[in-house]
Protein backbone atom coordinates (compact mmCIF):
# COMPACT_ATOMS: atom_id res chain seq x y z
CA UNK A 1 0.00 0.00 0.00
CA UNK A 2 1.59 3.04 -1.08
CA UNK A 3 0.68 6.84 -0.70
CA UNK A 4 1.45 8.59 -4.28
CA UNK A 5 3.05 12.14 -2.77
CA UNK A 6 -0.07 14.47 -0.84
CA UNK A 7 -2.66 12.01 -2.21
CA UNK A 8 -3.97 8.92 -0.12
CA UNK A 9 -4.68 5.87 -1.91
CA UNK A 10 -8.34 4.73 -2.73
CA UNK A 11 -8.48 0.75 -0.52
CA UNK A 12 -11.43 -1.16 0.25
CA UNK A 13 -12.10 -3.32 3.39
CA UNK A 14 -14.25 -6.41 2.76
CA UNK A 15 -16.52 -7.52 5.72
CA UNK A 16 -16.95 -11.17 5.08
CA UNK A 17 -19.58 -12.54 7.33
CA UNK A 18 -21.68 -15.10 5.59
CA UNK A 19 -20.97 -18.54 4.71
CA UNK A 20 -23.35 -20.12 1.82
CA UNK A 21 -21.86 -20.40 -1.52
CA UNK A 22 -23.93 -18.11 -3.33
CA UNK A 23 -23.11 -15.01 0.14
CA UNK A 24 -19.22 -16.01 -0.22
CA UNK A 25 -18.84 -14.96 -3.75
CA UNK A 26 -19.77 -11.40 -3.54
CA UNK A 27 -17.19 -10.38 -1.14
CA UNK A 28 -14.62 -11.93 -3.19
CA UNK A 29 -15.55 -10.28 -6.57
CA UNK A 30 -15.54 -6.86 -5.01
CA UNK A 31 -12.03 -7.40 -3.44
CA UNK A 32 -10.94 -8.26 -6.75
CA UNK A 33 -12.69 -6.21 -8.87
CA UNK A 34 -10.43 -3.32 -6.77
CA UNK A 35 -7.10 -5.16 -7.50
CA UNK A 36 -7.99 -4.87 -10.79
CA UNK A 37 -8.74 -1.30 -11.08
CA UNK A 38 -5.68 -0.39 -8.75
CA UNK A 39 -7.58 -0.78 -5.26
CA UNK A 40 -5.78 -1.50 -2.15
CA UNK A 41 -8.14 -4.24 -0.79
CA UNK A 42 -8.74 -6.31 2.38
CA UNK A 43 -10.71 -9.00 3.81
CA UNK A 44 -12.08 -9.63 6.99
CA UNK A 45 -13.76 -13.25 7.76
CA UNK A 46 -15.70 -13.07 10.32
CA UNK A 47 -18.63 -15.47 11.85
CA UNK A 48 -19.73 -17.77 9.07
CA UNK A 49 -17.38 -15.99 6.83
CA UNK A 50 -14.60 -17.95 8.00
CA UNK A 51 -16.07 -20.72 6.61
CA UNK A 52 -14.57 -19.77 3.46
CA UNK A 53 -11.40 -19.68 4.67
CA UNK A 54 -11.82 -22.52 7.17
CA UNK A 55 -9.26 -25.49 5.20
CA UNK A 56 -11.91 -28.02 5.89
CA UNK A 57 -14.88 -26.08 4.55
CA UNK A 58 -13.87 -24.22 1.71
CA UNK A 59 -14.29 -26.65 -0.75
CA UNK A 60 -17.77 -27.73 0.72
CA UNK A 61 -19.51 -24.80 0.65
CA UNK A 62 -23.19 -24.94 -0.26
CA UNK A 63 -26.21 -23.13 -1.38
CA UNK A 64 -28.71 -22.05 1.02
CA UNK A 65 -32.38 -22.27 -0.06
CA UNK A 66 -34.51 -23.30 3.05
CA UNK A 67 -35.71 -19.42 4.38
CA UNK A 68 -33.91 -17.68 1.45
CA UNK A 69 -36.70 -15.50 0.59
CA UNK A 70 -34.94 -15.19 -3.25
CA UNK A 71 -34.90 -19.48 -3.51
CA UNK A 72 -36.78 -20.02 -6.41
CA UNK A 73 -38.74 -23.16 -4.52
CA UNK A 74 -41.11 -23.11 -1.46
CA UNK A 75 -38.98 -23.57 1.64
CA UNK A 76 -41.10 -26.85 2.47
CA UNK A 77 -39.24 -28.61 -0.63
CA UNK A 78 -36.01 -26.71 -0.05
CA UNK A 79 -35.67 -28.47 3.48
CA UNK A 80 -36.01 -32.04 1.68
CA UNK A 81 -32.78 -34.37 1.62
CA UNK A 82 -30.28 -33.96 -1.14
CA UNK A 83 -32.38 -30.41 -2.88
CA UNK A 84 -29.92 -27.84 -1.37
CA UNK A 85 -26.93 -30.03 -2.53
CA UNK A 86 -28.38 -30.63 -6.34
CA UNK A 87 -29.27 -26.80 -6.21
CA UNK A 88 -25.62 -26.52 -5.60
CA UNK A 89 -24.11 -29.02 -8.09
CA UNK A 90 -25.95 -27.15 -10.50
CA UNK A 91 -24.74 -23.66 -9.35
CA UNK A 92 -21.15 -24.90 -9.29
CA UNK A 93 -21.97 -26.30 -12.99
CA UNK A 94 -22.73 -22.73 -14.08
CA UNK A 95 -20.09 -21.10 -12.76
CA UNK A 96 -17.83 -23.33 -14.77
CA UNK A 97 -19.28 -22.79 -17.78
CA UNK A 98 -19.04 -18.80 -16.92
CA UNK A 99 -15.38 -19.53 -16.08
CA UNK A 100 -15.57 -18.37 -12.61
CA UNK A 101 -13.39 -20.10 -10.63
CA UNK A 102 -14.01 -21.99 -7.28
CA UNK A 103 -13.86 -20.47 -3.96
CA UNK A 104 -10.10 -21.69 -3.52
CA UNK A 105 -8.48 -20.62 -6.80
CA UNK A 106 -10.45 -17.26 -5.36
CA UNK A 107 -8.57 -16.91 -2.36
CA UNK A 108 -5.33 -17.79 -4.42
CA UNK A 109 -5.89 -14.80 -6.99
CA UNK A 110 -6.94 -12.53 -4.51
CA UNK A 111 -3.36 -13.12 -2.44
CA UNK A 112 -1.84 -13.41 -5.78
CA UNK A 113 -3.29 -10.04 -6.73
CA UNK A 114 -2.40 -8.50 -3.68
CA UNK A 115 -5.29 -8.57 -1.49
CA UNK A 116 -4.93 -8.66 2.41
CA UNK A 117 -7.16 -11.67 4.22
CA UNK A 118 -7.43 -11.50 7.81
CA UNK A 119 -9.21 -13.71 10.18
CA UNK A 120 -11.46 -12.80 13.28
CA UNK A 121 -10.23 -13.36 16.53
CA UNK A 122 -13.80 -13.83 18.37
CA UNK A 123 -14.92 -15.86 15.53
CA UNK A 124 -12.14 -18.17 15.75
CA UNK A 125 -12.78 -18.21 19.45
CA UNK A 126 -15.88 -18.74 19.65
CA UNK A 127 -15.85 -21.74 16.79
CA UNK A 128 -12.84 -23.12 18.59
CA UNK A 129 -10.58 -22.80 15.58
CA UNK A 130 -7.02 -21.55 14.83
CA UNK A 131 -4.82 -19.95 12.71
CA UNK A 132 -3.55 -23.83 11.49
CA UNK A 133 -7.23 -24.27 10.89
CA UNK A 134 -7.27 -21.49 7.73
CA UNK A 135 -6.12 -21.59 4.79
CA UNK A 136 -2.22 -20.25 4.25
CA UNK A 137 -3.59 -17.26 2.39
CA UNK A 138 -4.95 -15.36 5.61
CA UNK A 139 -2.46 -13.36 6.33
CA UNK A 140 -2.94 -12.83 10.50
CA UNK A 141 -6.34 -13.20 12.85
CA UNK A 142 -6.92 -9.66 13.96
CA UNK A 143 -9.86 -8.27 16.06
CA UNK A 144 -12.56 -5.94 14.75
CA UNK A 145 -10.67 -3.07 16.33
CA UNK A 146 -7.19 -3.69 14.78
CA UNK A 147 -9.73 -4.40 11.18
CA UNK A 148 -11.11 -0.86 11.74
CA UNK A 149 -7.82 0.62 12.47
CA UNK A 150 -6.65 -0.23 9.13
CA UNK A 151 -9.45 0.57 7.10
CA UNK A 152 -9.15 4.15 7.96
CA UNK A 153 -9.76 5.93 5.27
CA UNK A 154 -11.27 2.92 3.04
CA UNK A 155 -14.35 2.18 1.89
CA UNK A 156 -15.85 -0.60 3.56
CA UNK A 157 -18.49 -3.18 2.34
CA UNK A 158 -20.11 -5.63 4.73
CA UNK A 159 -21.33 -9.08 3.16
CA UNK B 1 -0.21 8.62 -34.11
CA UNK B 2 0.86 9.48 -30.97
CA UNK B 3 -0.06 9.64 -27.52
CA UNK B 4 -0.75 13.84 -28.69
CA UNK B 5 -3.18 12.99 -31.29
CA UNK B 6 -5.04 9.99 -30.95
CA UNK B 7 -8.56 9.97 -29.26
CA UNK B 8 -9.46 8.32 -26.36
CA UNK B 9 -12.69 7.91 -24.70
CA UNK B 10 -13.50 9.80 -21.27
CA UNK B 11 -12.21 6.93 -19.50
CA UNK B 12 -8.76 6.83 -21.39
CA UNK B 13 -9.05 3.59 -23.81
CA UNK B 14 -8.39 4.10 -27.47
CA UNK B 15 -11.42 5.27 -28.97
CA UNK B 16 -9.53 4.14 -32.55
CA UNK B 17 -8.72 0.66 -32.98
CA UNK B 18 -6.49 1.90 -36.37
CA UNK B 19 -4.82 4.37 -34.44
CA UNK B 20 -3.12 1.65 -32.26
CA UNK B 21 0.86 0.78 -32.55
CA UNK B 22 3.64 -1.03 -31.03
CA UNK B 23 5.13 2.61 -30.88
CA UNK B 24 1.72 3.93 -29.29
CA UNK B 25 1.91 1.44 -26.87
CA UNK B 26 5.32 1.97 -25.47
CA UNK B 27 4.09 5.68 -25.17
CA UNK B 28 1.18 4.65 -22.78
CA UNK B 29 2.96 2.19 -21.14
CA UNK B 30 5.79 4.85 -20.61
CA UNK B 31 3.15 7.68 -19.59
CA UNK B 32 1.83 5.48 -16.48
CA UNK B 33 5.22 4.70 -15.68
CA UNK B 34 5.76 1.32 -17.34
CA UNK B 35 8.32 0.16 -19.69
CA UNK B 36 7.32 -3.09 -21.73
CA UNK B 37 9.48 -6.00 -21.76
CA UNK B 38 9.36 -9.51 -23.53
CA UNK B 39 7.17 -10.46 -20.30
CA UNK B 40 4.46 -7.29 -21.38
CA UNK B 41 4.56 -7.81 -24.50
CA UNK B 42 3.33 -11.69 -24.57
CA UNK B 43 0.60 -10.61 -21.95
CA UNK B 44 -0.39 -7.29 -24.54
CA UNK B 45 -0.77 -9.30 -27.49
CA UNK B 46 -2.54 -12.38 -25.51
CA UNK B 47 -5.26 -9.63 -24.19
CA UNK B 48 -4.90 -8.46 -27.99
CA UNK B 49 -5.59 -12.21 -29.57
CA UNK B 50 -9.10 -12.91 -27.28
CA UNK B 51 -10.14 -9.83 -27.84
CA UNK B 52 -9.75 -10.18 -31.57
CA UNK B 53 -11.25 -13.45 -31.69
CA UNK B 54 -14.02 -13.53 -28.97
CA UNK B 55 -14.95 -9.84 -29.69
CA UNK B 56 -15.02 -9.22 -26.22
CA UNK B 57 -11.89 -7.55 -24.24
CA UNK B 58 -10.52 -10.08 -21.68
CA UNK B 59 -10.38 -10.26 -17.90
CA UNK B 60 -6.95 -10.75 -16.11
CA UNK B 61 -7.76 -14.49 -15.74
CA UNK B 62 -8.05 -15.39 -19.27
CA UNK B 63 -5.16 -13.35 -19.88
CA UNK B 64 -3.55 -14.84 -17.51
CA UNK B 65 -4.41 -18.74 -18.19
CA UNK B 66 -3.57 -17.88 -21.63
CA UNK B 67 -0.14 -16.19 -22.22
CA UNK B 68 0.80 -19.02 -19.08
CA UNK B 69 1.53 -15.67 -17.05
CA UNK B 70 0.33 -16.25 -13.21
CA UNK B 71 -1.62 -13.50 -11.69
CA UNK B 72 1.13 -12.96 -9.23
CA UNK B 73 3.51 -11.90 -12.36
CA UNK B 74 0.63 -9.69 -14.08
CA UNK B 75 0.39 -7.35 -10.98
CA UNK B 76 4.23 -7.04 -11.02
CA UNK B 77 4.35 -6.20 -14.93
CA UNK B 78 1.43 -4.00 -14.46
CA UNK B 79 1.24 -2.54 -10.60
CA UNK B 80 -1.48 0.17 -10.93
CA UNK B 81 -4.90 -1.21 -11.95
CA UNK B 82 -3.27 -4.00 -14.61
CA UNK B 83 -6.72 -5.16 -15.86
CA UNK B 84 -7.30 -0.98 -16.67
CA UNK B 85 -3.90 -0.80 -17.67
CA UNK B 86 -3.14 -3.69 -20.24
CA UNK B 87 -6.73 -2.59 -22.05
CA UNK B 88 -5.20 1.03 -22.43
CA UNK B 89 -1.91 -0.07 -23.74
CA UNK B 90 -3.18 -2.62 -25.52
CA UNK B 91 -5.65 -0.49 -27.20
CA UNK B 92 -8.45 -2.55 -26.58
CA UNK B 93 -11.34 -1.56 -24.72
CA UNK B 94 -12.17 -1.83 -21.10
CA UNK B 95 -12.59 -5.43 -19.78
CA UNK B 96 -16.30 -6.34 -19.42
CA UNK B 97 -15.46 -9.45 -17.01
CA UNK B 98 -15.58 -9.14 -13.47
CA UNK B 99 -12.33 -11.59 -13.45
Amino acid sequence: MTDSGTEKKRSLSVICSKGSFDMAYPGLILANAARMAGVDARLFFTFWGLDIVNKKKIDHLHLNLVGNPSAPIPAMIAGLPGVEALATAQMRKEMERLEIPPIREFIEMLDDAGADLYGCQMALDMFKLTKDDLVPQVKEVLTAMDFMDMSEGAQIVFV
Amino acid sequence: MSLETIQTDPEGYLANRDDWSEELAQELAASMGVSLTEEHWKVLNTARAIDAESGSSPGLRKISKRSETPIKAIYKLFPEGPAKAIAKIAGIPKPKSCL
